[in-house]
């Protein structure tokens, strides 16, 4: 038995061997999008597809994000499975009508007859000091659109397996991937990669007794950095990763809700009409005889992404987790 | 000193990259649609091809007429009507072979009934009973887009998918003069240009997007010349003249089959009938416009042409009218017949398998099925 050195491995590389063990896996994946062939991505995760497997498995388009994600639909007509690269969030704008009118429906207008499985991958989220139109959290907007499954990696084991599992799904899959997580290294054995499991599962990062936070994406680590701070001041934070926003896992989210009483919702995205209202709902209607306190939001504010000498100020971080933390004693102030 | 100025300093020749890529020329289209019907070249014309059109084109015009009754009736929600323009809607249908895939826009019902698709299947985005009542895959029919343009750049999808996989399909994309406006047009026939795609874009160029005309739509000498632009061959066609649009169609295909890339169709037709029936189209045009248009109807051409030749007398004519109103008779009573519907498909056909979500609220409704049904019975 040969045993394999496991080494550290960033999140953009896993996510370049996802769809490399794809691509060797299955003839009928194709990567598309501007920049992906020569240059491998602008974030350089599609390094080498092009070299390895052709120009027409791994195609340089025009810079038309409509065009680009358009053309996967009729290459899925086809039979084909393809990889869309949108580049930066809020540059997937101008698909979005491929998206809604079309990908996410056609399954839906045709009986089932056409499934459409195309995977986009959507880089999103702040905290790498982008440029207005860089730094968009617009999980909200898929995740309002039935028929699309929505997802996003807080863990370079989860970047590999949840874009494994979104390739291989017969559904179009929205792959948010945390920019600001894409050069976070972990010890990640390659040859063993985590088994891929099916969408929709939430996993419980840290047990903890006092209260849960639920997160995904760009705030885990922030959530388990807060969850460490959080041990002086005598609470044992638990902290949940949705990983997969559609589904959603409502099982593992209410069991820790109902462990440890209180909840408190973090993503960078805005609150008002954002996901952790949606996530604050939910848990209340579930597990409302087992609060202590109100689900609580610490959420970006609601305003346009600031510019990058200001965004730290809108990002949540550990602080206004705490302050969080801290208000879910709800009996004290009562 | 400017920066042109400067460029042109350091750069006396440009570099390749600066040069034109094609020769626009041989891409433009000629000033005058392409037209066979009243001309010489109509001799040239096979017999057979003309009698087949006609009778679709017969078919057709009373298929537009029956659907339009039927929404009168409320058997239908809306039916945007293709009178006038059947024989652009027959020649993207019969151009194509089996294994080539058709591209319709929510008027194009007709093209898709020509191609063979069964005419209530077609009609049932139209009925509200379901969003697309036939199998894409099988007839190589996408569903019918009612977002304009949207279903351009599918078109060129497949057709690149098709050539990778070494199939020799094309994909034919019907649109309207307005979706040229749409932004899906551009990046459509941007990238058929750049992968040369076999696509052909064959837009209907019916003088109105609802209400608003073609002089506010576009600037541009015609909607072909927009071809040149893309590097892909522009022409122009006669929409009413029937063999006209089968021959420029039939070139257009051959030649994208060949691997010699898109091509853009403009058909100057007309829309006779109003946008859809919740249209007023007295509002924006003129009767004598409308009548003059009646003129040069795409049937009486056709027709003109056949019975002054000899290829057909009053027996052929009454043939294909007694064709078409058994086509009509069989239309009207299935169609008067309601859909049987199971309210549970509501959940069934949104993901491969439903989301926990979507499983609660089958939950839900089925109990509200049987709370109804419980209440019936009482």
């Amino acid at each position: 038995m040969t045993t394999v050195a496991v080494k550290p491995a960033t999140m953009a590389q896993a996510l370049t061997r996802a769809m490399r063990d794809a691509m060797a896996s299955d003839p009928t994946v194709h990567v598309l999008g501007e920049d992906v062939g020569t240059l491998g991505g602008v974030f350089r995760v599609t390094d080498g597809l092009a070299k390895e497997f052709g120009e027409d498995r791994c195609t340089d388009t025009p810079l038309a994000e409509a065009g680009i994600l358009g053309a996967a639909v009729g290459m899925a007509m086809y039979g084909l499975r393809p990889v869309v690269e949108m580049q930066f969030d809020a540059f997937a704008y101008p698909a979005f009508e491929q998206l809604v009118s079309h990908v996410a429906k056609m399954r839906n207008r045709t009986r089932g007859a056409m499934p459409l499985p195309i995977t986009v991958r959507v880089p999103y989220g702040g905290g790498i000091g982008g440029v207005e139109h860089h730094s968009d959290s617009s999980e909200a907007y898929y995740m309002a659109t039935p028929g699309l499954h929505v997802v996003t990696p807080a863990t370079v084991a989860d970047a590999y397996g949840l874009l494994r599992a979104a390739i291989a799904s017969d559904d179009p899959v929205v792959v948010l991937e945390p920019k600001r997580l894409y050069w976070s290294k972990e010890s990640w054995n390659p040859e063993e990669p985590a088994p891929v499991e099916p969408l929709g599962r939430a996993v419980v990062r840290r047990p903890g007794r006092s209260a849960t936070l639920i997160t995904y994406g760009p705030s885990l680590p922030v959530c388990l950095e807060a969850a460490e701070a959080a041990r002086a001041e005598g609470w044992d934070l638990e902290v949940v990763d949705l990983r997969s926003l559609t589904p959603f896992d409502d099982e593992t989210v209410c069991a820790s809700v109902r462990r440890t009483g209180r909840a408190v919702v973090v993503h960078e995205s805005g609150g008002f009409g954002g996901p952790g209202g949606e996530i604050a709902a939910r848990v209340t209607e579930r597990c409302f005889h087992h609060l202590e306190a109100p689900v609580l939001r610490v959420a970006g504010f609601d305003i346009p992404y600031p510019p990058p000498m200001l965004e730290r100020h809108h990002l949540p971080g550990v602080d206004r987790i705490l302050d969080a933390v801290g208000r879910l004693q709800w009996e004290a102030e009562g | 000193m400017t920066v042109l100025e400067q460029r042109g300093a350091y750069h006396p020749s440009p570099p390749p990259a600066w040069q034109p890529r094609t020769d626009p020329a041989p891409l433009l289209p000629d000033a005058e649609p392409h037209r066979v019907l009243g001309t010489d070249a109509a001799e040239s014309a096979d017999p057979a091809l003309m009698r087949r059109l006609y009778a679709e084109l017969v078919r057709g015009r009373r298929y537009n007429a029956q659907a339009t009754a039927l929404t009168k009736q409320g058997r239908l929600a809306v039916y945007p009507s293709s009178t006038g323009q059947e024989a652009c809607e027959v020649a993207a249908a019969l151009v194509l072979q089996e294994r080539d895939w058709l591209f319709p826009s929510y008027r194009d019902t007709l093209a898709a009934v020509a191609r063979g698709l069964d005419p209530v299947q077609a009609l049932t985005l139209l009925r509200g009973d379901w969003h697309t009542g036939y199998d894409p895959r099988e007839h190589r029919v996408a569903p019918l887009s009612t977002p304009l343009a949207t279903q351009l750049p599918h078109a060129v999808g497949l057709a690149h998918a098709a050539r990778l996989k070494g199939d020799d399909v094309v994909a034919l994309a019907l649109v309207g003069d307005g979706g040229t406006s749409e932004g899906d047009f551009h990046e459509a026939l941007n990238f058929a240009a750049v992968w040369q795609a076999p696509v052909v874009f064959l837009v209907q160029n019916n003088g109105f997007a609802i209400s608003v005309p073609l002089a506010k739509q576009t600037a541009a000498p015609s909607l072909a010349h927009k071809a040149v632009g893309y590097g892909m061959p522009g022409r122009l066609v006669d929409g009413n003249d029937a063999v006209a649009v089968h021959q420029v169609l039939t070139d257009a295909v051959r030649r994208a089959r060949e691997g010699g890339g898109p091509t853009l169709v403009e058909a100057i037709t007309y829309r006779l009938d109003a946008h859809t029936n919740a249209d007023d189209a007295t509002r924006y045009r003129a009767a004598d416009e409308v009548d003059a248009w009646r003129a040069h109807d795409p049937i009486t051409l056709l027709e003109r042409e056949l019975t002054g030749r000899g290829l057909l007398d009053e027996a052929g004519i009454e043939a294909a009218r007694a064709d078409a109103e058994a086509m009509a008779a069989d239309l009207r009573a299935r169609m008067n017949q309601d859909p049987a519907l199971d309210p549970m498909d509501l959940f069934t056909h949104v993901y491969a398998e439903p989301t926990p979500q979507l499983r609660e609220q089958r939950d839900q409704l089925r109990a509200e099925l049987a709370a109804e049904r419980e209440g019936d019975s009482r």
